[in-house]
């Protein structure tokens, strides 16, 4: 894509991202016009949940994530997302919508009253899958004005972008690369830890808080060890998580569209 | 509680989670990565064969159902595609459904949370822990 | 007219328990075409047979019907006795009223009744039946061995040692396979080199056996005893009659960043190279992909320091045509492509290694000369963890590694165990297990002093997760569930045991045979438990692992038994055929191309042939031509043929329909 033609994809924020997690919207965004692609926001968009809800007969909790796909349909659009929550989500609605023929009758029989009727027709893509395939990632570098150079950066995928692996297809799961990709693109050295793929501890906050901070000490010591001066992410749990939990550490966490936009604008 | 009672909620189990839990080999794999072990009185592993065999009761109670992350990481890395997490899911729900959801309170809510949290962090505690 | 002679046996109570062979007898007797019709106790022994052959010759008798066990007991017994009694023996049928009739009907009448109705429609199919004589090919007494591991060298010596001149082919410079590349072998912790190498020299040395090593098989023409092989000889840039492997060229050779496969990639070779230093034929080969004179046309060192004038840079590919009677496939395996095991740091650590890439550390002819050292800082490992069943025992559903066990790892494991504590006493060896699967002659022994005498820590249970860490070490995270504890060791390294998958060239190969195949790209059997050497198609034998998964003392047995069946068909000079095939008729036939693209056996192919058209013009039409040596009857072609052109000799349509209304009278 070398500023051709401007994509418009319609765009799932998720409540995160309105609130405590503003500037991963907000420098998402501005990245986007400046790469030449805008997010056109999905009109009346509703929660999508947090979690996807892994039993067979569970209907309602994926009805706020089919009316946003059906909308993004109607507008000849595809649906990106941000948050790495939202996208496991959406995402792994949009596969029963399109495989199990149980829920895609439950579903519509459902939304049937709201005139909609959705079959699996709209391709659901993260934004970063929307920089390597459709912009790609010279043009990404070719763009960056101010960048990252000297910094080692580790990539916190978090458990949700990459798996399950059959259904997000965004990635190898257990050997990915986009982030470090990303990293490279914005003049940054990636650091690979094996870590980097595994469970922040997410909702057991709720629980028994001992288990994210377990899981945090351990995720930003195996960064550390290998040389990271900071970790990038997608997810706000997973940031709130590693920095809650930053005991002796001394990385810092931030969103990657954050240095998206401090590389490009 | 009575064997019948306990054979329809296996019953239920299974077609709830849609999981077929004579496909597992016994390997321990999904223990092995779990990164919630820990955690967990009882672990995946357990989770297949206890409902397998029918030994539910113990499931049932158990604070396991609570510190499951729901990371995928059992799904993905099980070489037979058994998915012991929508197991553990499965239990929960049908506890849940039973008795109505009791586990997180409301009004216990605003003590466990600070101003930095992710409203995303809620939403997700409420739908694993009250559904 | 037919004469037709009925027997009805008894099989002692077998059948005349249940069944009033008399009744069936007298009522037969009845039938158009019976002139005599008898019932006897055992119809198949001496006196059974004299009785038939006597009533032959007697009665005149043009055709036989026997009541009796199922035809693939005695048929052949039958026809036999048909044979030396003076009519053709395929003027004989069998009525089952045995397997088919007493052994499933509960009551005399209904038995009595359906042994009536079986009888009857033999005899209206052998009033149909017309003799047939079965054909003869010739046999070219030479075989093919195609892949030249263990199998394929044992295969060929097999051949070779009963006279018979054997070609094995090899993709490879060298001959020796997978077994060249171990280090010891179990159970008897044998050097696999040094029970190997003197079987390769002895194929080298034959003079039955001619090996073409870096060749190919492209194509494959012609039917059981009577194949026309295409070989592809790859171009060595090296000739090989002049070569006398000396491996100066090997030294002075600049290029020296080539991944060295046969050492798993470990370290690197030469551009010119010879694959090890026992190989045969000893002779230098240049890797073109790497060779700086082949790709710039620079350098060129190895013309000049070679004494023997064997370097050749304008080589080409050449191709040969040879003639064969049998083809033996011994493709062998791969262990598979472990990149999408990272769960086990696989790519990021390079102290994660592969079974067999651990084979090639512990070898004293390998990257580290036989020390056992880590990949990563040559140190020495003190704590190794092996990994079992990585990609194998697989379900269908997970689309990432093989359903079926891999047979030869769990032996394989406690071997390399064994050796590594035998060697570094104070290296601790932790083997994570599924299943512990040694049924083998020793072998639960072999894994018993593992773990007794050897002190090797076996643990039920997987490892999840390996995590490099920063000081060079792995945390390898895994559960121990007799303990149900998760576990977390310190490991130097950890060995993942591989599955073993059908090499890539066996699907392309089993096309060119027309042999088949199931979903995982082994070799089928004409058998599975009764064929295991055989494929389906007649001419095509298997050896080795393109079969399925086996260790080498299988491998081997496998061998001999394939090279048996292989002198078994060599011995003769001619080859009856079945009679028993399809055949065309051309002046039905649309040349509509159906019945080719449905055999299973290759059998049918197309000509162009002239038949006599109006006023005195000659037609050329395109005609189906079944060879009857490779047809082996399935029919599935008289059932596809849309113009009814094809039928199957002795099993014609019309008979088969004679039978249905017989029955239903």
């Amino acid at each position: 894509m070398s500023g051709e033609k401007h994509i418009t994809y319609s765009y799932f924020p998720g409540c995160t991202l309105r609130n405590k997690a503003v500037e991963l919207d907000r420098c998402a965004r501005v990245s986007a016009e400046a790469l030449g692609f805008t997010l056109e926001e999905v009109p009346d968009w509703q929660c999508c949940g947090g979690t996807y809800p892994l039993a067979k007969d569970e209907v309602a909790t994926k009805l706020s994530s089919v009316r946003a796909l059906a909308s993004a349909r109607d507008a000849g659009h595809s649906l990106v997302t941000i948050c790495s929550a939202c996208h496991n989500v959406i995402k792994q609605v949009n596969n029963d919508m399109r495989t199990d023929d149980s829920i895609v009758q439950k579903v519509n029989n459902y939304l049937k009253e709201d005139k909609i009727s959705y079959h699996g027709e709209t391709d659901v893509l993260h934004y970063l899958e929307v920089l390597r395939d459709v912009v790609g990632w010279d043009t990404v570098k070719a763009k960056v004005k101010k960048p990252l150079t000297g910094k080692k950066i580790g990539a916190y995928y978090g458990c949700l972008l990459l798996r399950p692996g059959k259904v997000m297809q965004m990635d190898d799961p257990e050997n990915p690369k986009i982030l470090e990709d990303f990293i490279r693109a914005v003049g940054a050295e990636p650091v690979t830890y094996s870590l980097r793929n595994e469970c922040c501890g997410a909702y057991t906050i709720f629980e028994d808080k001992t288990i994210p901070a377990e899981r945090s000490k351990k995720i930003l010591a195996d960064a550390e060890e290998h040389g990271a001066d900071m970790l990038v992410t997608a997810c706000p749990l997973c940031r709130y998580n590693l920095i809650k939990n930053k005991g002796d550490s001394k990385l810092n966490v931030v969103y990657f569209t954050e240095l998206l936009a401090e590389a490009i604008c | 509680m009575l064997e019948s009672e306990l054979a329809k909620i296996k019953d239920e189990i299974l077609s709830v989670s849609g999981v077929n839990p004579r496909k597992c080999m016994c390997c321990g794999k999904c223990s092995g990565t779990c990164p919630s072990y820990d955690a967990m009185e009882y672990h995946p592993h357990e989770f297949v064969h206890m409902v397998e065999t029918g030994d539910i009761e113990p499931l049932l109670t158990t604070k396991s159902l609570y510190t499951c992350l729901s990371c995928f990481a059992c799904i993905e890395r099980c070489p037979r595609q058994v998915e012991p997490a929508k197991l553990v899911e499965a239990v929960r729900m049908v506890v849940e459904r039973q008795r109505g959801p009791q586990h997180l309170e409301a009004e216990n809510v605003p003590g466990l949370i600070d101003g930095d949290m992710p409203q995303q962090a809620v939403v997700s505690a409420f739908r694993k822990y009250r559904k | 007219m037919q004469r037709i002679g009925v027997f009805v046996c008894h099989c002692g109570t077998n059948i005349a328990g249940t069944v009033d062979v008399k009744a069936v007898a007298e009522a037969l007797g009845k039938e158009n075409g019976v002139v005599y019709s008898t019932d006897y106790t055992y119809m198949c022994s001496a006196s059974g047979q004299q009785l038939i052959s006597e009533a032959i010759k007697e009665k005149n008798l043009t055709g036989v019907v026997v009541c009796s066990c199922s035809p693939r007991m005695h048929e052949n017994t039958f026809r036999k006795c048909a044979e030396r009694s003076g009519i053709n023996p395929y003027m004989l049928e069998i009525a089952n009223i045995r397997e088919q009739d007493s052994w499933i009907c509960k009551d005399m009448p209904t038995a009595t009744a359906k042994a009536v109705a079986l009888g009857k429609a033999a005899v209206a199919k052998v009033t149909l039946n017309a003799p047939l004589t079965a054909g003869e090919t010739p046999v070219t007494k030479r075989a093919l061995v195609i892949g030249g591991g263990i199998a394929g060298i044992q295969t060929a010596l097999d051949i070779a040692e009963a006279g018979f001149p054997v070609d094995i082919v090899e993709t490879k410079p060298t001959i020796g396979g997978k077994m060249a590349q171990l280090d010891k072998t179990f159970p008897t912790l044998d050097c696999a080199a040094c029970i190997l190498t003197p079987r390769m020299v002895e194929c080298g040395q034959h003079e039955n056996i001619r090996i073409l090593s870096y060749s190919e098989v492209t194509q494959v023409k012609g039917f059981v005893g009577n194949f026309t092989v295409t070989i592809k000889r790859k171009a060595r840039y090296v000739d090989e009659t002049k070569c006398t492997g000396c491996g100066e060229c090997t030294e002075k050779c600049p290029q020296k960043k080539v991944p060295n496969e046969f050492n798993m990639n470990l370290d690197n070779r030469h551009a010119i190279y010879i694959p090890f230093a026992q190989a045969v034929p000893k002779v230098a080969t240049i890797d073109p992909d790497y060779c700086m004179k082949l790709k710039d046309g620079k350098c060129g060192v190895c013309s000049i320091v070679c004494q023997a004038k064997a370097i050749d840079y304008t080589a080409k590919d050449t191709f040969i045509e040879e003639k064969y009677g049998a083809v033996v496939v011994a493709t062998g395996y791969n262990p598979i492509d472990l990149s999408k095991y990272n769960e086990f740091a696989y790519a990021e650590s390079r102290d994660v290694v592969s079974s067999l890439e651990f084979e090639r550390l512990m070898n004293a002819a390998g990257p580290t000369g036989g020390t056992l050292l880590r990949p990563s800082d040559g140190k020495h490992p003190k704590t190794i963890v092996f990994v079992q069943c990585v990609g194998s025992r697989c379900s269908a559903d997970a689309e990432k590694g093989h359903e079926y066990c891999s047979k030869i790892c769990c032996m394989y494991t406690a071997k390399h165990a064994i050796l590594t504590r035998d060697h570094y006493p104070d290296t601790e060896c932790y083997v994570f297990y599924i299943d512990v699967r040694t049924p083998g002659k020793n072998f639960d022994e072999f894994y018993r002093r593992a773990v007794e005498q050897y002190g090797v820590h076996y643990i039920k249970g997987m490892v999840g997760k390996v995590t490099p860490q920063a000081d060079g070490t792995l945390d390898v995270q895994g559960s121990d569930l007799i303990m149900d504890k998760q576990v977390h060791i310190k490991a130097d390294m950890v060995v993942l045991a591989a599955s073993i998958e059908a090499d890539k060239t066996a699907r392309p190969l089993a096309t060119m045979l027309t042999a088949s195949m199931d979903t995982n790209d082994f070799f089928t059997e004409a058998h599975p438990k009764l064929r295991p050497v055989e494929s389906p198609t007649a001419g095509v034998y298997l050896s080795g692992c393109c079969q399925g998964p086996k260790d080498i003392p299988d491998t081997v047995a496998q061998a001999s038994a394939a090279a048996s069946k292989v002198i078994g068909l060599l011995v003769k000079d001619k080859l009856k055929n079945n009679p028993c095939v399809a055949e065309s008729n051309e002046d039905m036939c649309n040349g509509c191309s159906q019945c080719e693209n449905v055999c299973p056996y290759g059998a049918i192919t197309y000509i162009q042939k002239d038949f006599r058209g109006p006023n005195r013009t000659t037609v050329t039409r395109r005609v189906a031509q079944v060879n009857p040596a490779v047809c082996q009857g399935c029919g599935a072609c008289t059932v596809t043929c849309p113009s009814g052109a094809m039928d199957l000799k002795g099993f014609t349509n019309k008979e088969i329909m004679a039978e249905v209304d017989a029955i239903c009278r």
